[in-house]
Order: structure tokens, then sequence, then C-alpha cells
């Protein structure tokens, strides 16, 4: 018995979808043009899936700073935070991220998934409860599969259902419940407020992932905890640098006095080197640029409000009934369906995610796009045209939505929302 | 009937009735039934099987147990052992 053979039905998989070409899962992107363009397989292509929701990758402030740092620091820290990896400009993105979000304490890691991973495992031990929602994130469900807690999972942004599990724990017990503001599969949002009642009710603490949702909700780009007013509520901020901050890294911040200590006790912080110099030092340009970035927001909203009105009246079915966040998941009912649409979009000149099950609510094949403040009006319109002309190629049987869509206003849309919640 | 009161056997027959509706390949349920290789459950539907049972013995059933529990015995045998614990 080989190792590897428990793959095999994997790589036939694999065998399958390379016949057709491109392979919406081997794409490689060989020149990048802007923060919303690159050539892939010779084709000039528009990217409406990469996460980069502000357009911050090329940033003319950040690059300069990541080159002042990669000249003054060199290429990398070669060590962990706690003992080579902590660079003065570690601290100073660490400050930046406090300033940025009122907090008091501040870990910088070296990626958003670590971030996850770390404090989730560490936060909860042998004998504590994490609750988490049933779409939660790759690196949620991993990090409870590597601490030690006990793992409850309740129905996707259902208050009730989160309420009925938190009653069945032992009060005296410490129990964290873990939420996000923006989902990243369908984009569509957390109800905090009422769920963070509920869990404070509980005796709970709670951490929030705004990895899809800092940069442009609330009113300084703090995410959706800052515009539904509930931040002195939330003990644990979780975040990216890889979306709207243009790079790569992750983050913790509370107000928590003990919170320090966890320098010393979260593996995934400890055991990894350090971000490189030139990274922090664009983040750092990036995140203090945010801040006050409220035109960029402004018409990344126009963006997508753009982009979600043109594919419903289209006839698409869209995973959130009406603008939530700059993710636009279009609704596919098979895999074929999936990879064809992927592959003649990239045909039509852009690129989106493909995302199906597990890491989508069963039964959901999603075409994911997602938008950015540097993308054009004209860009969005092309990207439109490429979602008409692909499901044209395809067949799709749109028309029928279409009608239906415009007999009835919301005639499809809703049909998906409560698809995934009965699934999630 | 309170859940402390269930035998084992009652709980297996519970269990039975709750895992029909997940059970799309219309498998044979028998106490040795294994959720992955006779069912062909994903980790997600055995997730929301998990839910399901919690709300019909009112119990907790943390998914972190589950790696142990292959077959619809050992699940009926571990909400035993909660139930009366």
């Amino acid at each position: 018995m080989d190792l590897l053979d428990k793959f095999d039905p994997l790589i036939a998989e694999r065998a399958r979808m390379g016949d057709s070409q491109p392979d919406p899962l081997n794409i490689v992107m060989d020149e990048m043009l802007s923060a919303t363009e690159a050539m892939i397989g010779g084709r000039k292509i528009i990217l409406a899936g990469t996460n980069n929701y502000m357009g911050m990758t090329f940033d003319p402030d950040a690059i300069e700073a990541a080159k002042d740092a990669l000249d003054a620091f060199g290429t990398g820290t070669t060590g962990s935070r706690i003992l080579n990896g902590t660079y003065q400009g570690h601290k100073a993105l660490e400050q930046a991220l406090m300033d940025f979000y009122g907090m008091d304490h501040a870990m910088v890691f070296t990626t958003g998934y670590q971030a996850n991973l770390g404090m989730i495992s560490t936060l909860a031990g042998r004998g504590d409860y994490v609750i988490i929602d049933a779409d939660s994130h790759a690196s949620i469900y991993d990090a409870c599969a590597m601490g030690n807690a006990d793992v409850l999972r309740f129905r996707h942004n259902s208050v009730e259902d989160l309420e009925k599990r938190l009653k069945r724990l032992p009060a005296e017990s410490a129990k964290l419940v873990v939420l996000e503001g923006i989902y990243s599969m369908l984009g569509d949002r957390a109800p905090l407020r009422e769920l963070i009642a509920v869990a404070k009710a509980a005796g709970a603490q709670v951490l929030v992932d705004e990895a899809h949702s800092m940069g442009f909700c609330g009113e300084t780009g703090r995410g959706v905890a800052q515009e539904l007013g509930v931040e002195d509520q939330v003990d644990f901020i979780v975040g990216t640098f890889s979306k709207s901050v243009g790079t790569v890294g992750g983050f913790c911040l509370s107000n928590h006095p003990k919170f320090e200590v966890l320098r010393f006790a979260c593996r995934p912080y400890m055991f990894t080197a350090s971000l490189p110099p030139s990274v922090v030092a664009s983040a750092i340009s990036s995140i203090r640029s945010l801040k006050n970035a409220h035109n960029k927001r402004a018409h990344l909203w126009g963006n997508v409000e753009r982009l979600h009105g043109g594919l419903k009246k289209l006839g698409f079915n869209l995973g959130t009934e009406s603008v939530e966040s700059p993710i636009v998941a279009v609704c596919l009912e098979t895999q074929d369906q999936l990879f064809g649409m992927c592959r003649a979009l990239l045909l039509e000149g852009v690129y989106v995610n493909v995302a199906r099950p597990p890491a989508t609510p069963t039964g959901l094949y999603l075409l994911r796009c997602s938008l950015g403040a540097g993308h054009s009006a004209d860009q969005v319109d092309r990207i439109l045209e490429a979602f008409k002309a692909a499901a044209h190629t395809l067949q799709l049987p749109l028309n029928e939505k279409l009608r239906a869509a415009s007999a009835s206003e919301n005639a499809k849309a809703p049909q998906a929302r409560d698809a995934a919640v009965a699934t999630g | 009937m309170s859940n402390k009161d269930l035998t084992n056997k009652d709980i297996y027959e519970r269990i039975c009735k709750i895992v029909a509706p997940f059970n799309q390949k219309d498998v044979s349920l028998f106490p040795a039934t294994s959720f992955a290789n006779d069912l062909d459950f994903d980790s997600l539907t055995v997730m929301d099987l998990v839910a399901a049972i919690e709300d019909e013995f009112d119990i907790v059933l943390p998914l972190n147990m589950l790696p142990d529990l292959e077959t619809i015995q050992q699940l009926s045998d571990a909400v035993e052992k909660i139930i009366k614990r």
C-alpha cells in the first residue's frame, strides 16, 4: 500500500479536468499589468476574482515603502517573532493596526490562515468550548482540529440555533464564539449585533474575522463590527493583509489585559518565520491610507452595485438578493456548468474563482466574482458582456429565469439564499 | 419518558430515523453501517447529522468526537454515554 493511493479519486478527477483547457484550477498569471489585469495564457484578462478589494497591490506608496525596506533590512528575517524575527517594522505594523482599530494590543502573524489557526487553537483549550458558524472558513475548521477544546457548530447566521446550542453548555465553562463579518463564498453578512448579544448573554467571548470586510465596511474601514456599532462587544478581531491591504500576513487585535501572553503560547505565531521587512513596510503604508480612503470605498460599492444589478438583469441566480459585499457569487447547478463557465469566461477575457462543495455549502457550485476599487466602470461592463457571451456559448438556461425575474422582481435570488441556509 | 431512561436500542432506532433523510443512496442500515464507507457521507453531511442528533436528544455532541464514531452503533453508544453522564 502506497501512502498516496488514497488520493487516486482526486488524481482521476484532476486528469478529467485537465482534458479541457484552460484548466480553472491551474491558472498561471504570466504577467501582472495592474491590480485588475493580467496576462494569462497569452491573453489579457480582467481579474474579477482576486479579493483585491481596495486595489492596493500596485499602490505607489506601498511599493516605494517596500523597496526602501528591502534595501535597509534585507529580503527576510530568517526567524520567529519571539527569537530573531521581530524588527522595528513588525512593532510599527502592530502600532499601525492598533491606531487603525483603536485597540490596545495587536499581534501580527505570517498569514491570515495562521492568525485564525493560532488564535482559536490557543484561546480555547481542553474543557473549553469553541462555537463556530457552519459556513466558517477552512482556517477556522482547521484551528478547531488543531486545538483541544470541544467544538460545536451552529446553522449559518442563525441567531436562534446559536442560542439553543449555547444554552446546553455548562454555565461556568469558558466559551469562544467565532464569527465572520462577511462570509467569503456567498459574500453574505453576519447579523453580528444579534449573534454577539446571544453569545454575551451566555457568557461567551467573541472573535470576529473581518478578512473580507476590512477596508470598505464601516466609517473608517474597520469592518462589519464597526458598521453595526458593536466593536466594543468584540473580544478579538482577526484579519488579513492579503485582501484589502494588498500583500500577505494576518493579525489579531484585542483590548484584553492579558493578551500579550499569547505571544508565548500561540504555536502558529512562535514556530514560523516572521513576515519579510518589505511586506511589513507595504502593509504599514496601505493600512494608514485605508482609514481615509472614502472615495475608493464609494467607487468600490458603485462597482458592486453595477455588477450585481447587471448579472441579475441577465438572469443569473446570485448568492445574495441584494449587494452585501464586494463578493458576487453566481450560483450554478453542476460542476460541468461551473468549469464550463469559468473556461468560457477566460476565453472572453475575464477571470473569476470557481468554488464547490465542501468549500461551499452542500450542492452550491459558485462562480465567485470579487470586485475592487481598482476596477473601472468600463471593466465592470466588460465583465457583464463576458458573462452574457459565456452563458450563450454554454447555453445556460437563463432566458426562463430572465422572464421570471421580469415578471416578479426577485423571483430567483431568494431561492438561492434559502438553499444555502437550509444546507449550510 | 425522560431521555435518561432510553435504552441503547431506543437510541439506535431513533438515530436510524434521523439518518434516513441523509441516506440518499438508500443503503440498508445496520449497527455496523459506516457513515463514510457505506453511506458515503462527506464531512458536511456528517456535521449536519450531528446537529440533528443534538437537537433530537437535547445534548452536546462535540465535532471533535467524530473521528472515533465511524458506525451507527458507535454513535449510539456515544449518545447513550452523554445522556447518562
